[in-house]
């Protein structure tokens, strides 16, 4: 078993190098610095650090304004309050300017855990897929999470940036993270199993358990929901029979209705979906969670197997 | 009320035949547009008109320079009064104003960065004050000497996230941003105490550590001595809270909700031009 970090201390180690090399990064934190790791910046820079207390909507305009004086400027707090409590701030102040703001949002989906389904964003990837401009990232471990601030900070405008609570699993034989562009992590040619941050782990596992059943799985690793990579997600359509797409999300409007668009499309093909079915999350255990709603190993393989039954 | 200062006559005249000026061109700008809000930028017109031929630095000819003045307007829909002052300080021909609201205008129903001298959209109310203060925040950080304006409607501070920002500003400190409260008191269903009051208006934004002005926003001296007024507190943000008149200027749409966001039809704006000559 490879070896597991947190992917908010990777963010909150990056954004102090980063903070060394420009003196333009402005962090913003509502009142989880602890845990969203903004502190380690804040400590770093208590100059360009602002925590804003529990009041989500005006650190998220706020940013705006900073972003308008040349800031590039990082808001954190948990993906809930970010994404849900300050939608419209989000949609006008910062993405209908296509200002230089880097949401990155912890305590993403159900392995929150223990808080319960209050805590537990689950439609977070839907509600941002849908506003112009923003760019929308959910790494798969504490490696491509670091990638992925270092691109935001020097890609202009929004960012969408999906982090979770609990450790990641490194995942092994990672390509070079490139903003839009998926990647093979595992060729197939039977079925397509796509997956997104936490989920990745599950689909290169379950991937291997199908190999002892001779049925060959390509598992692709879309680390940017937006841009989505349609040229990759076509191109498994068009070789292998079907797909699963698995993510730590609502089925809907996330990862798998972002597929779905391009296949329908373009190349139609059989899509299962491993994700969250019109259900609130609930208090329980990461690993209970995972169980309780059907997005483990095993679940895919077994959805896998569906797409291949005529 | 504000304890006034002495301007020479001639400042205020020229600016009182500005603003006239100013509120003809949002009368035929609304009239050509068919559609916009009237109400609020004819309530606002003296202020945006002191402060942009007065009390603002800034330079059309560079819309973007880093030491500039900021301003913002945070109640979006009067965006017809930001289009004139813009105009007439020369950030763009003023031909251009007859285009309000016309398929890829540069001036859109609600304020966009496609308009020169606009440096962030607004229109959803209540987030222009957060806005305004991350450009207050900025020019702390960068050690710069610009002020903040940010002007807000009085039914617009009925959103939450106005008190946030109101309560961060003074937390952090802002005495480089000075809000501006355009308090005609009426909204679009109607008079802003009945729907949902405000007061005690003064009370409340003191007890948020900010630093109250209040003021006869039609009243030129009062405006341009609340701007030096604002300039001169240190360590908190101010906010002018400005008695306007809905409509103002115009006699059958002062305090006419109908105006709020009615455009004049041809003879409506016949009758206002009428009205807003200029006496010799």
């Amino acid at each position: 078993m490879s070896e597991m970090f947190y992917t908010r201390d990777a963010y909150g180690e990056a954004l102090v190098e980063l903070g060394k090399q420009d003196p333009n990064i402005v962090v913003l934190d509502a009142d989880l610095s602890s845990s969203t790791r903004t502190k380690l910046f804040a400590k770093a820079f208590p100059g360009r650090f602002f925590n804003f207390g529990v009041a989500e909507q005006n650190m998220l305009a706020t940013s705006a304004g900073l972003a308008s004086c040349g800031k590039t400027v990082f808001v954190s707090t948990f993906a809930m309050f970010a994404t849900g409590r300050a939608w419209d701030q989000i949609r006008n102040s910062v993405c209908y300017n296509n200002f230089n703001v880097k949401i990155v949002a912890s305590h993403a989906g159900i392995t929150v855990g223990e808080d319960g389904a209050s805590h537990q964003a689950i439609e977070d990837i839907a509600i941002m897929r849908s506003i112009p401009n923003i760019k929308i990232v959910v790494p798969c471990d504490a490696p491509e999470t670091r990638d992925t601030i270092f691109t935001a900070a020097k890609t202009p405008g929004p960012f969408y940036i999906r982090l979770g609570r609990t450790k990641f699993e490194t995942i092994e034989n990672k390509k070079k993270f490139k903003l839009g562009e998926g990647y093979v992590l595992e060729d197939g040619k039977d079925v397509t199993i796509i997956a997104c941050g936490i989920m990745v782990k599950y689909a290169v596992d379950a991937a291997k358990i199908l190999k002892n059943e001779n049925i060959s799985a390509r598992v692709i690793n879309i680390h940017t929901i937006k841009p989505l990579d349609a040229e990759i997600i076509i191109k498994a359509a068009k070789e292998t029979k079907g797909m699963v797409v698995c993510e730590e999300h609502s089925v809907a409007g996330g990862l798998a209705s972002a597929a779905d668009d391009i296949i329908l499309e373009n190349s139609p093909t059989k899509l299962l979906r491993v994700g969250i079915k019109n259900r609130y999350g609930q208090s329980g255990r990461p690993e209970e969670l995972i169980k309780e709603y059907k997005l483990t190993t095993q679940d895919i393989v077994e959805t896998a197997r569906r797409v291949l039954q005529k | 009320m504000i304890k006034c200062k002495d301007y020479p006559e001639k400042q205020i005249k020229d600016l009182e035949d500005k603003a006239r000026e100013i509120r003809r061109l949002i009368i035929k700008m609304l009239a050509k547009a068919g559609s916009g809000h009237p109400g609020g930028s004819l309530s606002s017109t003296d202020l945006m008109t002191c402060l942009y031929f007065s009390a603002l630095r800034h330079d059309p000819k560079n819309p973007n320079s880093p030491d500039r003045d900021r301003f913002h307007l945070s109640k979006g829909h009067c965006c017809p009064v930001w289009y004139a002052v813009l105009a007439k300080s020369g950030y763009f021909p003023i031909d251009k104003l007859w285009t309000l609201r016309e398929l890829g205008s540069v001036l859109q129903g609600h304020p966009d960065r496609r308009t020169p001298g606009v440096s962030v959209a607004s229109g959803s109310l209540g987030q222009g004050l957060s806005v305004a203060l991350g450009m207050a925040l900025a020019g702390k950080m960068d050690k710069k000497d610009y002020r903040v304006y940010c002007l807000m409607g009085d039914g617009e501070i009925q959103e939450g996230n106005v008190w946030e920002a109101a309560m961060a500003a003074s937390h952090f400190k802002c005495d480089n941003l000075c809000a501006i409260l355009d308090y005609n008191r009426y909204q679009i269903d109607g008079k802003v105490d009945d729907i949902m009051n405000l007061e005690p208006i003064q009370d409340r934004w003191r007890s948020f550590g900010w630093y109250p002005i209040e003021i006869d926003g039609h009243n030129i001296a009062h405006i341009l001595s609340a701007f030096d007024e604002a300039k001169t507190i240190k360590e908190k943000p101010s906010i002018i809270i400005a008695h306007t008149i809905k409509g103002k200027g115009v006699s059958f749409m002062e305090n006419v909700v109908d105006f709020h966001g009615r455009a004049p039809t041809k003879e409506e704006e016949q009758k206002a031009l009428e009205e807003l000559k200029d006496r010799e």
